[in-house]
């Protein structure tokens, strides 16, 4: 084969000789060269057996037929037919083009691959095709004239190879074809000679040994494509809301836009949580389970069912709705239920932590996916360019919008001209400085006085607690979280007041807004957590310290209730049949759990509460007074003072982020939560789209969405890291109640973990299991998590370095051109 | 209801086809199909794979009509061989396909450089660039920029675009910045 190497390479090169060829473009690698001349040969014999007449023609068809054993003549045999006939059509339409698209195929052109130049190669050919295909049916009709003699020749290997090169070459083509920026007649047509080409010699690939199997493959693989098209084209369809979201994009930009497609995105996350909280927690519970009223735990205490059914209890989340599978205290902690043997609490801590899992991976796709989108990231070199190209924001239908739109534009061209000739101004930094400190103060003050109140707040909540909700108002029951909400309502507006001291850019101002606003709704979150967190840490505290023996005295004090009932002795051991009491009269053991998901859930009902109170109020009832008013007002309200207002994004924005961030932190405690979520975001939707088509009017200063798309990603990762901080400490070290729950009797929850090793898998499991959690084990494996990260920081610097090197590089060779 | 009477106005291996050659779905180009056949009279409707429609009605379309460059937009992606700039189904798709969510940088930004080419000689130059600005700034006096303003920033942006110094702005140029924003 090597021999043939040569013949064929230096055929090649005469061939370029004659055509007069550029050389200076052939300047490929021998072995690349050596790949082409391979494959061209066939393609440079098929084009001289029309040109040129000649002993050197003779020679290859020797040559060829010496290696395929065919006959002197072009008649290929039975199973050689339809390539050659190809490769002989392909000759004769080469044959008819100008010497440029010779070269094109002899040459590389640097840039284009094989496929761009077949593909180019074919565009040119719609003018000839009609002769093209004349030509190919007579060399079909010749060709099948004169093989009825010659016999049947096995394919090489080679030129198998070869084929499923080609084939596979216009297969991308095809899969290609949209990213050309041709006209669609053009992309028809091309589209159309490959999708033949690669039909007929699917067929012919088959050939030989394997042929069944090469057919089945080939078969499966354009069903599985089919398959995959027809269900990117239902995933399309499913997306739920997109004429709403579209609608609004043309009205209000692309700003606007993403906050609802953000909340969409939430919405997807909070679907899933809920199906596996619904469907692995609350539905097993409730058909599996013991029912209602037949453990303690799962009854309504005596003392409190007079005002069980009550609309008021029922909203505050007490009551009926706390003894139910709403909650946590309602789960009971035996190891199976039901027939199908379902391991109750292991579900439970799995769904607990399946669900943050999830949302980390989740929350980090999205934002691996937005790092890529974004390109080199902040790259100042071409800002007025940038402001030129890529400026205008083409989803905008409405010409209120566009003029909006336009005004922006002209503003910051003229900023940045300005910006850009003037040096900056020195004169009265020092009173700028000084307005800039007084403001981060203020709002530092502000930031301090609200997690005070917080605090403040949540103290004298559990004191009423403790003397009995009942004897105090609407107020008092729901003081906190009216407080929160408040808090979340007027603190940024005292912010945005604070930055109009400071007199930044806008957007530097906006990021100095957002970031104090993030810390604003942080430090209340974690007041609220810290001031739970320590009555909680009270009653455990109170447990830690006197635990067996509290809890044997209240045992002790039930089996002597229960005695009471024998109205005898009291029995020590319990061979005694147990006598039948009403649950609801059984005395019960504090459950912290279940009230800590009752404040997360509380909380979340008034916030959602207090989102939609505003709307209507600050946007819509706004709308209609400035709307009716007008006519008989002395100033024109639409542009005086209280005009229509805007779409607050990033307060939206910021608002849904924290409000999942407490989804996070209360769904171990309360498995109803997600669905609440599910509930409010719904709603949200449609209450959202309709007061902003409704009652608000286009920003004045649009901005597009693109570059806070990373910084609320990133915030929600913060959130969801700090949401689960307090979950997986009480995991880790708070013992759980002792009397409702699915963890009670346990010390800790994660030993449900081991229970179910011992229990449920072979015993080597747990021997390798036990191996596997020794800190032997798992110190060395965090080492070597740390040193890959240390590594894979290396090389991606490395890469940036590299990148930057080009980018000068390439600037510079530019400049010298 | 309506979606299958114009699907079986399109045939199917069409269908696929144009599913294969752009980056809408199924769903996107029966809708475009739709919109189409209304933009046209109604005698012409059932033909409406192989009509035109003339520019002015195109113009009419929502999204265009606020968008300061839709006479530019209509001419790059029209076929018409008379040069009145009316535009055939396929031209339509095509333009959809361009501006769709799932379509290229490489081919927005090839698109985008004819679009903003107004004297369609291949390159951007200070003509084209300061037809762009006012384009961009809207049709009010008091919202156009001074002549000092226009000469400063197209000096700028030639400064940055402009790598091989010739005053003009080439496709590769083009490209290169275009694809390095984060917002095209």
């Amino acid at each position: 084969d090597g021999s043939d190497d040569n013949e064929e390479g230096s055929a090649i090169e005469n061939e370029e000789n004659t055509k007069g060829t550029d050389k200076g473009r052939k300047r490929a690698t021998p072995r690349t060269r050596r790949a082409h001349a391979r494959g061209r040969d066939r393609h440079g014999d098929d084009e001289n057996e029309d040109d040129e007449e000649g002993t050197r023609r003779a020679g290859h068809r020797r040559h060829r037929s010496r290696r395929r054993g065919r006959a002197a003549g072009n008649e290929a045999s039975d199973s050689d037919m339809e390539p050659t006939k190809a490769r002989k059509n392909q000759a004769n339409q080469k044959s008819k083009e100008d010497d440029e698209e010779e070269e094109d195929e002899k040459g590389g052109k640097s840039g284009k691959g094989k496929n761009e130049k077949k593909g180019d190669k074919k565009s040119d050919k719609k003018g000839k095709k009609e002769k093209a295909n004349k030509k190919k049916k007579d060399k079909k009709k010749s060709g099948s004239g004169s093989d009825s003699e010659s016999e049947e020749e096995p394919i090489t290997e080679e030129e198998l190879a070869k084929l499923k090169e080609e084939v596979e070459e216009k297969k991308k083509l095809i899969a290609t074809l949209r990213n050309k920026p041709w006209k669609m007649k053009k992309k028809l047509s091309v589209l159309k000679e490959a999708q033949l080409f690669v039909e007929k010699f699917e067929g012919a690939l088959g050939k030989g040994k394997g042929k069944k199997f090469y057919a089945y493959k080939v078969m499966m693989t354009k069903k599985w494509m089919k398959f995959q098209r027809d269900f990117e084209n239902f995933k399309t369809a499913c997306i739920p809301w997109e004429m709403k979201i579209k609608e609004i994009e043309s009205h209000f930009g692309s700003s606007v836009a993403s906050y609802f497609i953000f909340l969409r995105w939430m919405y997807g996350i909070n679907m899933i949580l809920f199906g596996l909280t619904f469907g692995l927690v609350m539905v097993p519970e409730a058909l599996m389970g013991k029912p209602y009223g037949s453990l303690p735990r799962k009854t309504v205490p005596r003392a409190e069912e007079a005002t069980a059914m009550n609309f008021a209890t029922l909203w505050d989340f007490s009551g009926f709705a706390q003894y139910s599978v709403l909650f946590y205290g309602y789960y009971n902690n035996q190891r199976t239920i039901g027939w199908l043997k379902f391991r109750m609490p292991l579900s439970y801590f799995l769904v607990g932590v399946g669900s943050i899992g999830y949302s980390f991976m989740i929350v980090t796709r999205t934002m691996a996916k937005n790092a890529n989108d974004d390109g080199g990231g902040d790259d100042t070199s071409f800002n007025f360019s940038w402001k030129m190209f890529t400026s205008w924001d083409y989803l905008i239908g409405n010409p209120e919008t566009a003029d909006n739109k336009f005004a922006s534009i002209t503003t910051s061209f003229k900023e940045a001209i300005v910006e850009e000739q003037e040096s900056r101004k020195e004169e009265n930094i020092h009173l700028t400085r000084f307005l800039r400190v007084l403001a981060n103060f203020l709002a530092l003050c502000t930031l301090a006085g609200s997690g005070y109140l917080i605090f403040f707040v949540v103290r004298r909540s559990q004191q009423f607690a403790l003397e009995g909700l009942e004897n105090y108002g609407w107020w008092e029951r729901n003081e906190v979280n009216t407080v929160m909400s408040l808090l979340g309502m007027f603190c940024p507006t005292l912010f945005d007041v604070i930055s109009s001291l400071e007199n930044y850019h806008p957007r530097i101002a906006l990021r100095w807004q957002l970031g104090r606003i993030f810390a604003l709704f942080l430090g209340n979150l974690y007041t609220f957590i810290i001031a739970l967190m320590d009555e909680i840490n009270l009653k455990a505290r109170y447990f830690l310290s006197f635990t067996l023996e509290e809890e044997k005295i209240v045992k002790y004090n039930m089996t002597i209730w229960e005695a009471s009932l024998y109205n005898g002795t009291i029995p020590e051991n319990s061979t005694a049949p147990p006598i039948q009491v009403d649950p609801a009269d059984v005395p019960r053991g504090p459950c912290w759990e279940t009230m800590v998901g009752q404040e997360f859930v509380r909380l979340t009902v008034s916030d959602m509460m207090t989102t939609y109170i505003t709307i209507l109020i600050g946007d819509f009832l706004r709308a209609v007074f400035v709307r009716f008013f007008n006519y008989c007002w002395c100033w024109d309200l639409e542009y005086g003072f209280p005009s229509y207002s805007e779409f607050d994004i990033s307060g939206n924005v910021l608002g849904l982020i924290f409000n999942q961030g407490m989804i996070w932190m209360g769904s171990f405690y309360a498995p109803c939560l997600p669905a609440i979520n599910v509930f409010r975001l719904h709603t949200s939707m449609y209450l959202q789209c309709w007061a902003v088509m409704c009652c608000n009017v286009p920003q004045e200063r649009v901005f597009k969405a693109s570059r806070s798309n990373n910084f609320y990603m990133a915030m929600l990762l913060f959130i969801l890291f700090l949401s689960t901080l307090p979950a997986v400490y009480t995991i880790v070290s708070i013992p759980p109640s002792f009397d409702c729950g699915p963890f009670s009797g346990k010390t800790r929850m994660f030993e449900v973990i081991s229970e179910t090793l011992e229990h449920d898998f072979p015993s080597w499991f747990g021997k390798v299991f036990g191996y596997a959690s020794n800190p032997g084990l798992i110190l060395p494996f965090i080492l070597l998590m740390v040193l890959s990260l240390y590594y894979l920081n290396a090389t991606s610097k490395s890469y940036k370095e590299a990148n930057l090197e080009l980018k000068k590089k390439l600037q510079s060779v530019r400049i010298k051109n | 209801g309506d979606m299958g009477g114009s699907a079986s106005l399109i045939p199917q291996d069409l269908l696929s086809e144009y599913q294969e050659l752009t980056f809408l779905s199924k769903q996107e180009i029966l809708l475009a199909y739709k919109r189409f056949s209304e933009l046209l009279p109604k005698e012409e409707r059932e033909d409406a794979y192989s009509a035109r429609v003339p520019k002015s009605q195109i113009l009419t379309l929502p999204e265009l009509r606020a968008n300061p460059f839709q006479h530019r937009i209509c001419h790059v992606f029209s076929t018409s061989e008379t040069g009145d700039d009316s535009m055939s189904f396929e031209d339509f798709l095509d333009m959809l396909s361009v501006f769709s969510d799932s379509a290229t940088s490489d081919v927005k930004s090839h698109y985008a450089f004819h679009i903003f080419d107004f004297n369609d000689d291949g390159i951007l130059d200070r003509k084209d660039l300061e037809h762009l600005v006012n384009c961009l700034t809207g049709q009010g006096e008091e919202c156009q920029l001074s002549i000092t303003e226009m000469e400063q920033l197209i000096q700028n942006i030639l400064e940055e675009s402009d790598f091989d110094k010739d005053g003009t702005i080439s496709l590769p140029e083009f490209q290169h910045v275009v694809s390095r924003s984060p917002d095209f």
